[in-house]
């Protein structure tokens, strides 16, 4: 499950509430069948992989993976530096430690940089370490807040596979929160939007982006950004953009339709457009147009091998009426003909 | 219309001309005279007059070699200085290390009042020593001080002293000087907490720590590492040169029991002006303070930054 949206809109309030380091107003958590809300963090049995990593700068990779373990199996007694090692049990103890955490530290590459302490190693094992620490206890739920961020780009794709194959293979519930909406949609099963406090939706990835619900969830999900335009259905519920039909029915009233920029194609009885500039993305071209009656910007998405118009060249774009989404003023969906599906509805918190 | 961006010959050159050079030099003209004038110098004819029986106003004065120093090992008075020294900096280094850490933590911890009690703790070190001694005096006083009457309130007959007994007076000095330097080490210690991220802690409850002396064993005393190791040595400079509570309080007594020994040169070179055995003294003072500095930097620095 990931959790995706803008900066600021209360994601990793969110998860810090689920992992415990900050008390709900209201609601409950529950991790599988287990109310947790009012257990503290320690006793919730969550692990949290966060932004900056949080490993203990003075401990060695050995001991930042087992310090987990050592808060969980070790008594305060046998915690102590000296005469911890003399406690009943407590060598037993430290040895399937030891060997837990090598375990760990194996199945993550880790096993030649054991002695190693935090500032000597890049970002990207920092954050294998990060995530050893949080497997080797095998929790009930897992929480990333941000985990790829601090990588650079190449390394935060590799590392996202590895991610995704922890995930199955460990196979514990996990909430991933992200900014990044390639992240939300490439490794979760479900996605949840939050915007301004609020989830929007949470559904699949698929659904995600291609039934949105909501108008902020069709806009913050797809780059470039679904086009808006601003659209009137008459007294017969005929859909109209800029007085064209478009094919689509609703109630008579303003609306807005949006559409993917790779849904629009060139068609001789379109909406009449001014082109304004060209970006060559390698595998595709973005044209960036003007609706010439109002106004409104407008991207689309062409085969890179397509004759490329001048800007200022007038064009007239289509779409499938199958392939466009019809919102209320106010942002909600509107069902529309032509349109198959529902999404569910699911629950997070 | 075609503009050119030539990245061709860019020529760096290495070094800075002589002018330049010679500005630089004179920049730092001041600074260097400065340390020559206040530091530098004083400290060679320091050195210089510890071999010598210089006394102040004499007209004559001799190289004697190691002559003071001799004197100063077989003087009982010297070496009564310097153990109540190492005993007052033994008392005043590690309980208000702990003290100021400990009012650091729980001022951190607290939710209301902290520029108050920052303050409240801070106001030792504004304040003129000289001035709280005399306050010091007052409340010491064994007739009509404040804290024997309270000691006689609840019971104790006959309390000490506490200024002018040989038992109780080192130990009096030492709590004065505590009361000094607790809210210098909190200040630092409260900096160093400001600096550990917040993150950790999180990992740390995350991570099953239960208690408040388990975050504090696997986050904030690690992290403080180098915040300590800076506290530690200033408290034990700022308490090797003791002088002014002694020289207010006490002026070494009763029977050299408060003799310290920054107290002792200035005996020797102001009261008595024997110049040459006063500056021996200060020898000896500044080896001991150099010789803490590198000790600490060499042993612990290294255990305390983690790379």
């Amino acid at each position: 499950m990931a959790l995706v949206g803008p900066s600021g809109c209360g994601k990793t309030t969110l998860m810090r509430i689920v992992a415990g380091i900050e008390i709900a107003d209201s609601g409950n958590i529950t991790i599988g069948s287990r109310n947790v809300t009012r257990l503290r963090s320690a006793e919730r049995n969550v692990a949290m992989v966060f932004q900056n990593y949080a490993l203990y700068p003075h401990l060695t990779v050995r001991e930042n993976i087992a310090v987990p373990l050592a808060m969980r199996r070790l008594s305060t007694w046998q915690r102590l530096p000296l005469i911890g090692g003399i406690i009943p049990g407590s060598s037993g103890k430290r040895a399937s430690i030891e060997t837990d955490v090598i375990q760990a530290a194996e199945s993550l590459g880790l096993g030649t940089l054991l002695d190693r302490r935090p500032g000597q190693l890049s970002g990207g094992q920092r954050q294998r370490v990060a995530l050893a620490r949080a497997i080797v206890r095998h929790p009930a739920a897992f929480l990333m807040d941000e985990p790829l961020s601090n990588l650079d780009a190449a390394l935060r794709v590799q590392t996202r596979r590895e991610i995704v194959d922890i995930h199955r293979r460990v196979g514990a519930a996990t909430l991933y929160v992200t900014h990044d909406q390639s992240e939300a949609l490439t490794m979760a099963d479900r996605v949840a939007v939050m915007q301004a406090g609020k989830i929007l939706q949470v559904a699949s990835p698929e659904a995600i982006y291609h039934d949105p619900q909501d108008l902020r969830v069709a806009t913050f999900i797809g780059s470039p950004r679904i086009n808006t335009l601003s659209a009137q259905a008459d007294s017969a519920g005929r859909v109209h953009v800029s007085d064209a039909p478009t094919g689509l029915h609703a109630e008579p009233g303003s609306l807005i339709l949006a559409v993917r920029p790779e849904d629009l194609r060139l068609s001789p009885n379109g909406i009449p457009c001014v082109v304004e500039g060209i970006e060559f993305l390698g595998e595709s071209l973005l044209l960036h147009v003007r609706q010439s009656s109002s106004g409104e910007p407008l991207v689309m998405r062409l085969p890179p091998e397509l004759s490329r118009p001048a800007p200022g060249t007038d064009i007239f774009l289509a779409f499938d009426p199958k392939r466009a989404l019809l919102f209320h003023t106010d942002g909600r969906r509107m069902p529309s003909r032509g349109h198959i599906g529902h999404a569910q509805e699911l629950a997070l918190v | 219309m075609s503009s050119a961006v030539g990245l061709g010959a860019i020529k760096v050159t290495r070094g800075a001309p002589i002018g330049e050079a010679l500005a630089g030099l004179m920049l730092t003209v001041p600074a260097g005279l400065a340390y020559l004038v206040m530091l530098l110098l004083p400290t060679m004819a320091t050195i210089l007059l510890a071999f010598t029986d210089y006394e102040l106003g004499l007209p004559d004065w001799n190289w004697i070699g190691l002559g003071n120093f001799t004197e100063m090992f077989e003087d009982r008075g010297f070496g009564v200085a310097l153990r109540n020294t190492i005993i007052y900096v033994g008392f005043v280094t590690p309980l208000s290390i702990l003290l100021g850490l400990g009012i650091a933590l729980l001022i951190e911890s607290g939710i209301r009042g902290r520029a108050t009690f920052r303050a409240i703790f801070f106001l030792p070190v504004v304040s003129l020593t000289v001035a709280m001694a005399a306050a010091w005096q007052y409340l010491l006083h064994p007739t009509i001080g404040p804290l024997n009457g309270l000691l006689r309130a609840i019971g104790v007959s006959s309390p000490p002293y506490w200024l002018s007994s040989s038992d109780w007076v080192l130990l009096s000095l030492s709590a004065i000087g505590i009361w000094e330097n607790i809210g210098y080490n909190m200040v630092l210690f409260l900096a160093g907490l400001t600096a550990i991220p917040r993150e950790l802690y999180h990992a740390a409850e995350v991570d099953g720590t239960k208690t408040w002396l388990d975050r504090f064993r696997l986050v904030t005393w690690p992290l403080l590492g180098p915040t300590t190791l800076f506290v530690l040595t200033i408290t034990m400079i700022r308490s090797i040169r003791v002088f002014d509570t002694v020289a207010v309080l006490t002026q070494g007594g009763p029977n050299k029991a408060s003799e310290v020994l920054l107290h002792t040169m200035y005996k020797e070179g102001f009261t008595f002006l024997r110049l040459g055995y006063s500056a021996a003294i200060t020898l000896v003072f500044l080896v001991m303070v150099l010789g803490l500095v590198w000790l600490q930097t060499k042993a612990l620095d290294k255990r305390v930054h983690y790379g």
